[in-house]
């Protein structure tokens, strides 16, 4: 394949424009300013113009400033995982589940750990669903259970079981010391070590979980921020069918 | 102030249905106690401190008095050990905290005896409760407050040093209210950690020597800034009226306290919910603490316009319990949200329409008004702007309690410099629209006005069959916010007890005296 070198447009093409905002931890000053100019360039950036400079707290300052990114990237080399999933409406998923899956399929989800934050679950799952778009509850194929926020793993897990579900939803908002990733980690670690993984779909929820994110753990997939309840559902169902061999 | 036309036999029934589900609820909390209600009279009595292994001091005594809690109340068993020991009330707990003086000593005690102890116990903890306010008031009048809305920003760190950091740089960008957030999971705790913390996920722990910490920290910068700088901390939960006397004791200014939001939201029994929420109301009315309630929730998972109509009751039901407290409407500040999908037509129009109603239904109440978060967009640019219609809708209310949204609200817990940037938009929205409320008048039948009305009708039916039902079984029923709960469901139904023909609760009996 050819090199498609890129950088970033402002107006101009090649001219590689970025605006930037940061804090640096100084009182404001014209030293302030040029010691903003000087980080700048150590990030490989160039025509910096550090634009406004506020004093945001004893001993703080804040800059908005823009510069030009020299170095270019070889777009035709850029690999990037994403859920391949064909995005279904609900009418469509119904129908799917009933013609390929032959049975009502069951989807437990919750927020596990210490996090009590249930807004990514309940637009999911949730009956009213999240931006105009139903949520699982509403699904006639599916029996969608939301067991809230602060589950411990061992219960999510004990109640996937119970339910025989087909599909975990595992949801975590709070990533203040990178808490989400322990937490989805202590999830699948304990589906592994129980030798269950293979039962389930696991998917991986959160403002700032990315599919990529979410294969790295060891989940199916990951949804982020925006994810509508039709594009989990999509998944769930697609990624159903090629586990039991069906073409869609 | 311009206002909307609204019928007000219609306010009177919502007005009137409220008050009487809050009486029905009122008589079964006279029955009850709990124990952290217990625990929260050992902390005014002035027991403080833990033990080797980090228990409170609170907490162990009441443990160990929990078969005679019944039949006395903590305040007699600890009149009877002080009147054994001969020592003061901290060295008394500890040594009944280790059990070096048992708890029954009250049987050898006379009934007399025991009635001036208890008395002398209550004096010292409604003086402290009236000593607070007095010292707020102060306060306030030698560093006036500026107008309203006052600009409420948060601060969540896990370490109370570095949440004072934030919080003066909050306060130097123009913030009035620092509320500084929990660490997750701590509603469900059924006592309060010991100590400064610097250890929390997602907030600090709320301990009486982290609000000592932020509070003096917040009077040394509103010295320096010329403006009182009021505190919030968050009294839901299983300690609920525990935490309320902590704040009481360290001078705050406000706390989260509904009546129902641990019921829906955290699963906290709902009995012991409406009995704890009751003694801490209390407190917070002699203390001069104002209550903040939780409506916003309803519309973080239900739809804005749909479940309007849900926060009005919720407000309604918290002003009907309230007023049983003894809470004057200065100190109610009702909360409620601006979160209806952005992409709807006149969507800010309905948000205007639901603030005002808020205004005109509780007009003296410092209502707390909620930002956007459920449809903040991670594109950052556009959530600003989303803020800043956010601002312009509160200015135009009247709104008080106004908590600033963040536009990085879908994407992480705040930086420094996106509080400054909120700020930026909160101080230019009420400084260039400062007179705007008293400027417009509404369109008579317009779309505010109707809309104002269509929630008024919905509260009207809602409110009269939650009547019929008694609220406790309405929440069963999944009335609010979709979620069912049982009256013996939840955690923390076996902290509840009856109160048993010789129980004494001594302040509550003061305070509820006060108020008649």
């Amino acid at each position: 394949m050819s090199k498609q070198l890129i950088k970033p447009y402002g107006d101009t093409k090649g001219d590689g424009r970025i605006q930037l905002s940061f804090t640096l931890p100084v009182e404001n000053s014209p030293k302030a300013v040029k010691a903003a100019e000087v980080y700048l360039q150590g990030l490989n950036l160039e025509n910096i113009a550090v634009c406004h400079s506020k004093k945001i707290a004893e001993g703080f300052t804040y800059f908005v400033a823009y510069a030009s990114g020299k170095h270019e990237i070889d777009y035709s080399k850029i690999q990037v995982v994403t859920a391949e999933t064909k995005i279904l409406n609900f009418y469509e998923i119904n129908d799917l589940i009933v013609e390929k899956l032959n049975k009502k399929i069951t989807v437990v989800g919750a927020t596990i750990g210490d996090d009590a934050h249930t807004v990514g679950i309940d637009a999911i799952m949730n009956m009213k669903g999240y931006n105009m778009d139903y949520g699982l509850e509403r699904y006639p194929q599916m029996e969608a259970y939301n067991l809230g926020a602060q589950l411990p793993p061992e219960e999510l897990l004990k109640h996937a079981l119970e339910k025989k579900a087909d599909a975990i939803l595992v949801s975590q908002t709070v990533t203040q010391k990178k808490s989400h990733i322990h937490n989805f980690s202590a999830f699948i670690n304990l589906v592994d070590a129980e030798g269950l993984r293979d039962n389930f779909v696991i998917i991986a929820g959160g403002p700032r979980v990315s599919h990529e994110l979410a294969i790295e753990l060891g989940y199916d997939g990951g949804f982020g921020a925006g994810t509508l309840p039709s594009q989990v559902a999509s998944f769930i169902v697609t990624t159903l069918c090629k586990k039991l061999g069906k073409e869609i | 102030m311009s206002t909307l036309t609204l019928d007000p036999e219609k306010i009177s029934s919502v007005k009137n249905n409220a008050s009487a589900i809050a009486d029905d609820i009122q008589k079964f909390i006279n029955k009850h106690s709990s124990i952290s209600v217990e625990r929260s009279l050992l902390r005014l009595y002035g027991v403080d401190g833990a033990t080797k292994d980090g228990t409170p001091y609170v907490n162990r005594i009441v443990e160990i008095a929990k078969k005679d809690l019944a039949q006395y109340g903590i305040t007699k068993l600890l009149a009877a050990a002080t009147l054994k020991t001969k020592r003061d009330i901290q060295t008394t707990a500890e040594l009944l905290a280790t059990k070096e003086i048992p708890i029954n000593v009250i049987k050898e005690l006379s009934s007399a005896e025991l009635e001036v102890k208890e008395r002398e116990f209550a004096t010292i903890a409604i003086e402290k409760l009236r000593k607070s306010k007095e010292k707020k008031e102060r306060k306030k009048r030698d560093l006036p407050m500026p107008q309203a809305p006052w600009k409420y920003l948060i601060v969540a760190t896990g370490n109370i040093y570095e949440d004072v950091l934030q919080a003066q740089s909050a306060v130097l960008g123009g913030a009035d209210i620092v509320a500084v957030i929990r660490t997750t999971a701590q509603s469900l705790l059924d006592y309060i950690p010991f100590g400064a913390t610097t250890e929390g996920f997602g907030g600090t722990y709320a301990t009486q020597e982290n609000f000592k910490i932020m509070r003096a920290a917040l009077d040394e910068i509103a010295k320096k800034q010329k403006r009182y700088i009021q505190l919030v901390n968050y009294a839901s939960g299983l300690c609920m009226s525990e935490i309320t006397a902590c704040a009481a004791i360290e001078d705050l200014d406000m706390l989260l306290n509904d009546s129902m939001y641990g019921i829906l939201f955290r699963d906290i029994n709902m009995q012991r919910t409406f009995i704890d929420q009751y003694f801490s109301r209390l407190i917070c009315a002699k203390a001069g603490i104002i209550i903040n309630t939780g409506e916003d929730n309803y519309l973080t998972t239900a739809d804005a316009i749909d479940n309007a109509h849900t926060v009005t009751a919720s407000q309604l039901i918290n002003e009907a319990l309230a007023i049983r407290a003894g809470l004057p409407e200065e100190q109610m500040g009702l909360g409620h949200a601006f979160e209806i999908n952005p992409t709807i037509k006149n969507g800010f129009l309905y948000e205007i329409a639901h603030a005002q109603l808020a205004r005109q239904l509780f007009p003296r109440a410092p209502l707390k008004y909620m930002p956007p978060t459920k449809y903040k967009s991670t594109d950052v640019f556009q959530s600003h702007v989303q803020d800043t219609l956010f601002n312009m809708a509160s200015v135009m209310t009247d709104q008080v309690v106004h908590l600033l949204g963040m536009h990085t609200e879908a994407i992480h817990t705040p930086l420094m410099q996106d509080r400054y940037n909120s700020l930026g938009s909160a101080n230019y929205c009420f400084n260039t629209a400062a007179s705007l409320s008293s400027e417009i008048e509404y369109k008579k039948g317009g779309i505010i006005e109707t809309r104002a009305n269509l929630v008024l009708d919905k509260t009207v039916s809602f409110l009269r069959e939650v009547k019929l039902q008694g609220l406790m079984n309405a929440i069963g029923e999944g009335k609010f916010a979709d979620i069912k709960r049982t009256q013996t469901g939840g955690k923390g139904l076996d902290g509840v007890f009856v109160k048993g023909e010789n129980y004494t609760n001594p302040v509550l009996k003061i305070l509820e005296a006060q108020n008649e």
